[in-house]
């Protein structure tokens, strides 16, 4: 199954520039830490890291844990340094691996 | 109904999380910035920003960025790892809070220091423990 991701990568930047990149993905997030309708702990269903890599080298990473918000939203910045693929990565509990792409022309 | 949650994170739990994270180091305020918002409704999803003061050079910047909180279950919020490569030390995220309380943010430059700040924020519905009843 794949889950919903929104990313928003700048299409064209000047070399050395610093651009922002939004990303979100679709996940419940479940904390581990709330009691369902039949009185048990809802079990813990998070993602646990996100990574970004730029054309193969590692811009970006996070550890996320039970408090990150349900459909996890990150921004985070990089620095155009070269045309081609910017990747992320996310992976969590119950095996949830996920990896989706952007393109990006620098000029 | 409320559940009392004895596995709650205290201020000793909080300090044990930065502690694991700073060691021995001196742990200084200033340098970062956090931006959340004084009074949220729902601890659902509450935005959080956290810059540092930094050039972001080889020899000059922000190694990774640790977020803790005080009354969550866990102390933990997030942890994001930099490199020059980012070009500017910020992000940005959502986060969950299940109380009134404070949030710490805790910056590792390239040097080996330590630099902090927190904030209060005060939540009117709460988030994590609440119960599907």
């Amino acid at each position: 199954m794949t889950a919903r991701a929104l990313i928003n990568v700048p299409a064209k930047a000047r070399r050395g520039e610093v651009i922002e990149i939004k990303t979100l993905i679709a996940h419940p997030m479940e904390s581990g830490f709330r009691v369902g309708l039949n009185g048990a702990l809802i079990p813990r269903d998070i993602i646990t890291s996100f990574v970004a890599t730029h054309n193969g080298e590692e811009i970006f990473r996070a550890d996320f844990s039970p408090a990150i918000a349900a459909n996890p939203f990150v921004t985070f910045h990089t620095v155009a340094t070269a045309t081609g693929t910017i990747a992320f990565t996310w992976t969590g509990d119950n095996g949830f691996a996920q990896t989706e792409e952007a393109p990006i022309t620098v000029e | 109904v409320l559940k009392i949650d004895s596995a709650r994170a205290t201020p000793e739990t909080l300090q044990a999380a930065i502690k694991n994270i700073v060691g021995e180091a001196p742990l200084r305020r200033g340098k970062v910035a956090i931006d959340v918002p004084p009074l949220v409704e729902n601890g659902n999803t509450v935005p959080l920003t956290v810059s540092v003061e930094s050039p972001m050079t080889a020899a000059d910047h922000v190694k990774a960025i640790h977020v803790f909180n005080e009354k969550n279950p866990q102390p933990n919020v997030i942890g994001v790892k930099l490199s020059p490569r980012a070009g500017k030390a910020q992000f940005s995220t959502r986060i969950k809070l299940a109380a009134a309380q404070k949030v710490v943010a805790v910056a590792q430059l390239s040097d080996g220091s330590f630099w902090s700040a927190d904030a209060d924020v005060i939540v009117t519905i709460a988030a994590c423990v609440e119960d599907l009843q």
